[in-house]
């Protein structure tokens, strides 16, 4: 009897040597360890011996089940990492096949300078305001000290509703609704869309964007206006830009500068697209409130003073995204939103 | 403004180079545009004499000749027909470099060699627009005889820079070559040297002459100084005054016009010499026009005038549009022998309206439209004498005629030194500003803390303490003003709930495949035609712009269907296979027409989309919109009659009792208008209500605790009957223990009657107490099939 199952197990070892699938192995743990299996049958014998021999067959059998069992389970481990290894070689692919398509949208150009303007200048303390497209002369000019005869106010300059409605050519006006609704201290932006009698060519475009700042409070100075204006344009353009503060006129503020910052192209060393300048005109134009513009709002201009500041977005996305045509931010061509 | 920086250094001694120059004087605001180099690479051009002049043997029209240029006499071919000996021309020789980099060299030209070449103003460099008339064509012709080998741009000046730059309307008194010089001493803090005026004081009077001045109009003309010169020869001006003329870009004309430019440029004053002999009864009348009047100005333009343009006229008609142009009839010519020099003060408005309604615009115009001091006549007009007689172009008659209405005072302002350092945030010592302000000759007086300040007559810009604030500034320099962060409470910058719920959408939206578009608050009128509004449509009735630039900008929009449509348009013309936008924009509707109050200004929201889409994925896009935004159980209620859209797959969008908006395919008549062959889905939503009821707060609900039972449902019914309603009927009868309801198929067709469809949902039964029983749900999903069969004549198909 012992040598029967000592063959069992050398039959059982030998045969799961040459074992390549699932299948074939469950077959031979039913052949040898199932209830009808060979090793069943040998034990079923186990009667006919001895009361001493039977317990040393017994544990003789249990240690060959064992030995098999552990042996159908390594194969079967083995097997399982051999027919994964297959089938992860067959699922190969080619890694290079460009991803699903899942579309996202795109904002526009322009509205994406303006989130980031009002972002940069929210985080310096400014809240952001709006004020209606179709104005009045009075809040766009008149209380904006424009002189009665100021050529910007001509019909070919300024889009005219009615001889006291416009379309606003400027986002100052907001200014003076801020002003007059709210008291000191403020420190508001406000973009939006600003028209003129301009005919759409490369940088011309009947209607633009523009973002107006102002502050008012006690003491306010010229040096807080620098200071905020070189912040702005060092977080919107990087470190490395510097600003010019050039005199100019405007009707509503006193003094009035132009502000220049260093060429986008050269960064200030002076290059043909700057006339070899080093600086990039017209950026901004700003200035401290014109004491009469305070008066018209109500606000005593010997106890406040404050500054303001107007740019032109439109040309700003253009420099940020090297756009050399304006026409492009209006015609809507998916091909260039989609660069966005 | 051009300015030669030649003629600026007669008045004020510049070391600098123009470029160091240009960059101060940019800072204290004279904003230097460019930099214009005279002598534009011109090398090896010289003096020449014509010798002699020979015909070339084998071409018509050219010439061989003998130039004599000092060190030799060369042989040069020339087409130029307006040459003759013994003339002094610039020659070019060889190896010469002439402006644009072109270099001359020996050549042939039809057989014949020559060694140079002989030069006109053009080829020089000089702008055609300045070249005077006669020397426009052919050969540049010199007034006399210079040494031969003469560098010729020691000649014609064409050595140094001429800057350009940029006056803001607020200074008039920079237009000006004085004026400059005034700023520029103000910079670099130089005293200025006033060209010295003098004139001797001929023997007769004026009055001699002239028989009446009179000012009719007191409120157009303020002063009218006058002057005659006899004896009057006139020719071309000397060359130093020609080279002076073109270098600030005029046309030299004749000496005694030539002259009047000059001081025009030299001080802001523009001034008119009239022909003497040709005004009738030698009188001069300032007075508004009649209606309908005419003159014909040295531009050879008949113009017809109205009261509201002030004229010069002789006892008979007009000789002059005051301030803007001279007439032809008085105009001086080569027989004039006796003129009367004008110098008046024209009202700045009257001239810049007369200038504008006749669209004449003119060097005087810009001046006097600007303002100019009025004291500058008397000084003006006799520097136009003293030059006259000092080029002896004829003889000055004594006395002036001088009428003067309101005399310009100096204006005096007190100005509190601490204001100055409290605005512009500076340090300011007090007698830094007393230097400042007296360096641009303003008169400072000191009163304790303040300071008296008197304004001369030609800062006419000069009001208010806040003026002279600003001067401070912009000579100590905005560069020297150190920076110096805001103080005062610490603000949090904040922005609208409106703006939130706005970044918000479009982030959905962006989510969903939109891209954003912008588009003109303009639009042609024609467009609601184009999407076929009803002729009595609330949105026809729109805001007009007084003067648009076209038609295609003519009226404000009042939906943004139309700018939808034409993007689209644009792009499916442009051949793009797919488009998906949208624009959140204002429409404006009036609250009268004509308006008399500011309109309305609503935000709208468009959605459109082409390109392998229908009807059901805008509705996704939208519906994901919605609860997104937290705006639930919206209605869409079919709409057959919006002229624009599909009757068939178009539906109003309904809130409570609120009409959100529309949505739908847009109808094939309006894709013919836009010529687009696909199918086209829009959606216009109005904006400030959506803002309205959006619901941004979440609040969790606790998660399933209990298993679902999920049973199908497919059913056929009249095709008409709305997949809402069904689902209403599901829900109503689902004895709280359905979770959702979802719709998985739609059929028509080959197996099922013509007029029915098959629908299938799959209906999710679970209960937040407890498990389901397989029989309770049974009954309820057996009862809602009974339900709907009831309802809708529905069948169970099977």
């Amino acid at each position: 009897m012992k040598d029967k199952i000592s063959k069992i197990k050398e039959e059982a070892m030998e045969e799961i040597k040459d074992l390549n699938n699932m299948e074939d192995l469950e077959e031979l743990r039913i052949k040898f360890l199932g209830k009808k299996g060979e090793l069943t049958k040998v034990l079923r014998g186990m009667g006919k011996l001895s009361n001493k021999e039977r317990p040393v067959i017994g544990q003789m059998a249990n240690e060959v089940r064992q030995d098999i069992e552990k042996e159908i389970n390594n194969t079967k481990e083995s097997l399982k990492k051999e027919i994964q290894k297959k089938k992860l070689e067959k699922e190969r692919i080619d890694i290079s096949i460009p991803g699903k398509n899942i579309v996202l949208g795109h904002r526009h150009p322009l509205v994406k300078t303006i989130e980031e303007l009002e972002n940069i200048f929210m985080n310096m303390g400014f809240s952001v305001v709006y004020g209606p497209e179709v104005e009045t002369v009075e809040n766009n000019f008149d209380e904006l000290n424009s002189p009665e005869n100021h050529p910007s106010r001509d019909l070919t300059d300024t889009f005219y509703i009615t001889e006291d409605i416009l379309l606003r050519t400027h986002t100052s006006p907001v200014q003076i609704r801020v002003m007059k609704e709210n008291k000191p201290p403020l420190r508001i932006v406000s973009a939006g869309r600003t028209f003129r009698f301009d005919d759409v060519d490369d940088t011309h475009s009947p209607m633009f964007h523009q973002l107006e700042g102002l502050v008012v409070d006690e003491n306010v100075t010229m040096a807080n206006l620098k200071e905020t204006i070189d912040t702005f344009i060092k977080e919107l353009f990087g470190e490395d830009m510097h600003t010019r503060f050039r005199p100019h006129y405007f009707p509503f503020t006193e003094p009035s500068a132009e502000v220049d910052v260093s060429c986008f192209n050269c960064k200030g060393k002076g290059c043909e697209e700057c006339n070899g300048t080093g600086w990039s005109m017209e950026l901004l134009g700003c200035g401290m409130v014109n004491p009469k513009v305070l008066q018209n709002c109500g606000i005593d201009p010997d106890k406040y003073s404050g500054f303001a500041f107007g740019l032109g977005i439109d040309r700003i996305a253009m420099v940020k995204y090297g756009i050399d045509n304006i026409r492009l931010l209006f015609e809507n061509d998916m091909r260039f939103l989609e660069q966005f | 403004m051009l300015l030669p920086m030649k003629w600026l250094k007669d008045y004020v001694n510049i070391d600098l180079d123009s470029k160091e120059f240009s960059d101060k004087l940019t800072l204290t605001g004279s904003h230097v545009e460019s930099i214009i180099p005279l002598d534009k690479g011109i090398k090896k051009v010289v003096v020449g004499k014509i010798l002699n002049i020979e015909k070339h043997p084998n071409a018509d029209k050219l010439v061989i000749t003998t130039t004599d240029v000092g060190e030799e006499k060369l042989k040069i071919v020339t087409g130029a027909s307006n040459i003759k000996e013994g003339d002094y021309v610039p020659v070019a020789l060889v190896g010469a470099r002439l402006p644009g980099g072109i270099k001359i060299k020996k050549g042939k030209l039809r057989g014949e060699e020559s060694f140079g070449m002989l030069c006109s103003l053009d080829e020089l460099g000089i702008s055609d627009s300045v070249i005077p008339k006669e020397q426009r064509d052919g050969i540049f012709i010199l007034d006399k005889e210079y040494p031969l080998g003469t560098d010729i741009k020691d000649i014609l000046g064409l050595n140094g820079d001429v800057i350009e730059l940029e006056i803001t309307p607020n200074r008039p008194d920079c237009l000006s070559v004085v004026g400059m010089a005034r700023e520029a001493c103000a910079t670099f803090d130089k005293e200025i040297k006033y060209p010295e005026i003098s004139i001797k004081n001929g023997e007769e009077s004026i009055s001699d002459y002239v028989k009446d001045i009179e000012i009719l109009d007191k409120d157009l003309c303020n002063r009218y100084y006058a002057k005659v010169i006899k004896d009057v020869k006139i020719e071309s001006s000397p060359l130093w005054l020609q080279t002076r003329l073109m270098e600030a870009g005029m046309r030299p004309i004749n000496n005694i016009v030539d002259v009047t430019n000059y001081v025009m440029l030299e001080f802001g004053e523009p001034i008119h010499a009239f022909d003497l002999d040709k005004i009738k009864d030698k009188k001069i009348i300032v007075r508004r026009a009649l209606d309908s009047e005419k003159i014909t100005t040295i531009d050879s333009v008949e113009r017809k005038l109205n009261p509201s343009n002030l004229v010069i006229a002789d006892s008979e008609k007009p000789i002059a549009i005051a301030g803007v142009m001279g007439g032809l009839d008085s105009e001086v010519t080569s027989g004039t022998e006796t003129i009367l020099i004008e110098a008046a003060n024209f009202n700045d408005k009257n001239v810049r309206l007369t200038s504008k309604s006749l669209n004449l615009r003119t060097e005087a115009s810009a001046r006097f439209e600007k303002g100019i001091d009025p004291n500058l006549c008397e000084i003006a007009c006799n520097r136009v004498c003293q030059l006259i007689e000092e080029i002896g172009a004829g003889k000055v008659v004594g006395e002036c005629i001088d009428d003067y209405i309101e005399k310009a005072i100096e204006k005096v302002i007190t100005l509190r030194t601490d204001k100055v350092n409290r605005l512009l945030g500076t340090n300011i010592d007090k007698n830094d500003m007393i230097d400042i302000l007296e360096g641009l000759e303003l008169k400072v007086e000191e009163k304790e803390e303040c300071l008296k300040v008197t304004v001369p007559t030609f800062r006419l810009d000069l009001e208010a303490e806040v003026d002279l604030i600003e001067e401070i500034g912009r000579i100590y320099g905005f560069h020297n003003i150190k920076n110096e962060p805001l103080r005062g409470a610490l603000i949090r910058g904040e922005k609208s709930y409106d703006k939130v719920v706005e970044d918000k959408v479009k982030s959905i939206l962006e989510g969903l495949g939109m891209n954003e578009i912008m588009t003109y608050s303009f639009v042609s009128p024609k467009v609601y035609d184009k999407i076929k509004l009803s002729e009595d449509s609330e949105k026809r009735k729109c805001i007009k712009i007084m003067n648009p630039l076209g038609e295609d900008y003519s009226v404000m929009r009042t939906t943004l269907i139309p700018n939808a449509m034409d993007v689209l348009a644009r792009n499916y013309n442009y051949g793009v296979e797919r488009a998906f936008i949208y624009e959140i924009g204002n429409i404006f509707i009036p609250k009268e027409l004509p308006i008399k109050k500011l309109p309305i200004e609503r935000k709208m929201l468009s959605l459109g989309m082409y390109g392998d889409v229908d009807y059901y994925y805008i509705k996704g896009v939208v519906d994901t919109l919605l609860e997104r935004l937290g705006i639930l159980k919206c209605k869409y209620l079919r709409e057959e009659n919006h002229p624009s859209f599909h009757p068939g797959r178009t539906a109003n969008i309904i809130y409570k009792d609120k009409v959100l908006g529309v949505i739908g395919e847009i109808h094939p008549d309006i894709l013919e208008n836009y010529h687009i062959k696909e199918r086209v889905y829009i959606s216009e939503l109005d904006f400030d209500t959506i803002i309205e009821i959006a619901n941004l707060e979440r609040q969790y609900k606790p998660l399933a605790k209990y298993p679902a039972i999920t049973r199908d449902l497919a059913i056929v019914l009249d095709r008409e009957i709305l997949v809402k309603d069904i689902e209403e009927k599901i829900l109503e009868n689902g004895e709280g223990l359905i979770e959702k309801v979802d719709l998985f198929d739609v059929y028509m067709g080959k197996q099922i009657p013509e007029d029915k469809k098959s629908i299938a949902f799959s209906v999710t039964y679970r209960s937040s107490e407890r498990t389901l029983k397989d029989e309770e749900v049974t009954k309820v999903h057996n009862n809602i099939i009974s339900k709907l069969e009831e309802t809708f004549e529905a069948n169970l198909r099977s």
